[in-house]
């Protein structure tokens, strides 16, 4: 197999507070080929989010990147590269999308002018020059009358125009990839779908590969090839999308599949997953999962789970691995005995 | 500079007047020469002509030494405004920087930064300046200027360093970070815009501070020198004969009175307005 575009080993991300330690990403692995879009989904907590800005390099004091964390993109190792180098490499060679389309762009600037200051950044191009290609950018991301538009503010702009407009600043350098971070959630429905259609059509026309940070399950389905899912700060199964969505192996996996509310499903209770992400400087021992876990047993109490290999590309952090038929004695998690014990 | 809001909040009569007088102000202490009807060092008949009433030939008197009081108020002026303007420029310039370094930087240059600050801030600006300028004896006004605008930037480091913390924390900012711009850049283009409505309440508060304490200094006697004229030292001379002659001393001490207050309303004013308005002009 051909070497991947990027390929994150054991990044840890810690946070050190008065708190004590947040270990908000714990050993995470995972790498993303050219040209293709991988998913990575979690609750909020789960430290999706600071794997993706510690990427870039964009983590600030408290937190740091732990020694021993590789992050290799095209043969280097931007953990341990100079700030120099990974200014080259930020907008350039790797771009990010931000959730908030209103306040990801600076309400003082035309938004032509916030697009055209990425080439005036990596390729010291000409005033004149960067505009004109701004302007390109903008007419490609779909923006109707795209000159009028570069020379208006982001207030003037609906939030899918605002989210084009900062795709068309991810793409600007023709990136070869693209970090996304829930690049859908603050806008409507329609819009929605309308903005991952226009993100599958660049990625085809460019060749981009995409990392697609989401919570949002229905965003996976709709563009991605493979899955990753974290909880805790760590990855907790890994997929091609049909397998992770056909049979799902962890325990958490199958929660997440099963919140998401279905039309014309037969009215019921929504299945939620009980109990919330623990905070990253207390994870539980053993499985990080056990207390939330309907499966949980002794040896998921004390005995980490390492990610075993449970099929062809599909790996899962999970004992269940070892010990299938416990699947078959679903029982009520900790956290909800708990409850009931403090009633 | 680029197109911001609209300044929204109407305007009210005290900013009226408060901008018209600084505005006039402005206008006389520039067109002194030929505004003020006598030469301010001029003593032409220092017995004759010592301590007159306010009358036709000097509308706000003479001083002991048969100076015409309303030339040297308006000379005066050139004198105390420009130590305001130019020390006010200096320490605006200074404590924006450092705010800038400190809060954009974060962490512990921060810390580092801000605890020299506090220092700084702990010995009182008074006494500070009054020992650098009587150690030095009389100092020229290039010098004083120097040593006011030298000691006046440390709250406005403090505020704007605030405002800086707060400001990189934007996701704009993150998202500048992430297109790869240099530190420079950010700081330059998304960060200083959002300190500008605090500094420039600063810039205007610490300029009426300013030439109270030059007019404070002048009156001690270790400010602008005799016989050149600032407000401050005009009402030093004055205070010698106040029972005899008050106007000596009462008409420059109404400009300085009403500068201040003009220009404190006027930070007011700023500090009301939506951020951003200042950049209008």
């Amino acid at each position: 197999m051909t070497e991947p575009l990027l390929s994150v080993e054991n990044l840890r991300t810690y946070f050190h507070t008065r708190d004590g330690v947040a270990r908000a990403v714990d050993g995470v692995s995972l790498q993303v080929n050219r040209g293709e879009t991988v998913g990575l989904v979690g609750e909020s907590g789960s430290g999706k989010s600071v794997t993706a800005l510690s990427m870039l390099r964009l983590i600030r004091h408290p937190g740091r990147i732990e020694q021993g964390s590789r992050i290799v993109f095209e043969g280097k190792d931007l953990a341990t590269a100079s700030e120099e180098e990974m200014r080259k490499i930020r907008g350039n060679r790797i771009a990010m999308i931000f959730q908030e389309p209103m306040t990801a762009l600076n309400p003082v600037f035309t938004v032509g002018d916030q697009v055209a200051e990425v080439a005036r950044i990596h390729e010291r191009a000409s005033r004149r020059a960067a505009w004109r290609k701004a302007v390109e950018m903008l007419a490609l991301t779909g923006i109707p009358s795209p000159e009028a538009r570069a020379r208006d503010y982001p207030h003037q702009l609906s939030g899918g125009m605002r989210q084009r407009v900062l795709i068309a600043m991810a793409l600007m350098m023709r990136p070869e990839l693209i970090i996304a971070d829930e690049p859908t959630t603050a806008l409507d429905v329609t819009i929605q779908a309308q903005i991952l259609e226009l993100l599958r059509d660049l990625q085809q026309r460019f060749g981009t590969a995409i990392l697609m940070i989401t919570h949002d399950l229905g965003v996976i389905a709709e563009t991605c090839s493979r899955v990753i899912v974290m909880y805790g700060g760590e990855v907790v199964e890994q997929a091609p999308t049909n397998v992770l969505f056909a049979a799902p192996h962890h325990p958490y996996t199958e929660g997440l599949l099963r919140a998401i509310p279905r039309v014309g499903a037969i009215r019921e209770r929504l299945a939620v997953i009980p109990g919330t992400v623990p905070p990253p400087t207390h994870w539980p021992d053993g499985c990080r999962f056990h207390d939330r876990c309907p499966y949980s047993w002794e040896r998921t109490e004390h005995e980490h789970p390492p990610l075993y290999q449970v099929g062809e590309g599909h790996f899962s952090r999970c004992h269940l691995a070892e010990e299938p038929e416990r699947r078959n004695q679903p029982h009520t998690p900790l956290v909800a005995r708990r409850r009931v014990d403090a009633a | 500079m680029r197109i911001v809001p609209r300044i929204t909040a109407p305007a009210n009569a005290g900013v009226v007047v408060a901008l018209g007088f600084l505005s006039l102000l402005l206008l006389a202490a520039v067109a002194a020469p030929w505004l003020a009807p006598h030469d301010p060092l001029a003593q032409p008949d220092i017995v004759g002509a010592r301590l007159a009433p306010p009358g036709a030939a000097h509308p706000f008197g003479t001083d002991a030494f048969s100076r015409d009081v309303l030339s040297r108020v308006l000379y005066g002026a050139r004198i105390s405004l420009a130590v305001g303007v130019l020390a006010t420029a200096l320490s605006v310039t200074l404590g924006t920087a450092y705010g800038l370094v400190a809060g954009y930087a974060g962490g512990m240059l921060d810390t580092v930064l801000m605890r020299i600050l506090d220092g700084f801030l702990a010995i009182p600006r008074v006494l500070l300046v009054l020992v650098l300028v009587s150690a030095s004896g009389s100092l020229p006004l290039p010098a004083l200027i120097l040593v006011l605008g030298l000691t006046g930037w440390f709250h406005v480091a403090r505020l704007v360093r605030a405002e800086a913390l707060v400001a990189r924390k934007l996701d704009y900012v993150t998202a500048a970070r992430a297109l790869g711009a240099s530190g420079w850049r950010i700081v330059s283009r998304h960060i200083l815009p959002n300190v500008l409505t605090p500094a420039a309440v600063a810039a205007v508060l610490g300029f009426a501070n300013t030439i109270v304490l030059e007019a404070g200094l002048s009156y001690l006697g270790v400010g602008v020198q005799p016989p050149a004229p600032s407000w401050g030292n005009i009402m030093l001379e004055g205070t010698e004969q106040l029972r005899t002659a008050w106007w000596v001393a009462l008409f420059p001490g109404i400009v300085l009175f009403a500068t201040v207050v003009s220009v404190n309303t006027l930070a007011e004013r700023i500090r009301s307005g939506p951020t951003g308005a200042i950049l209008l002009r």
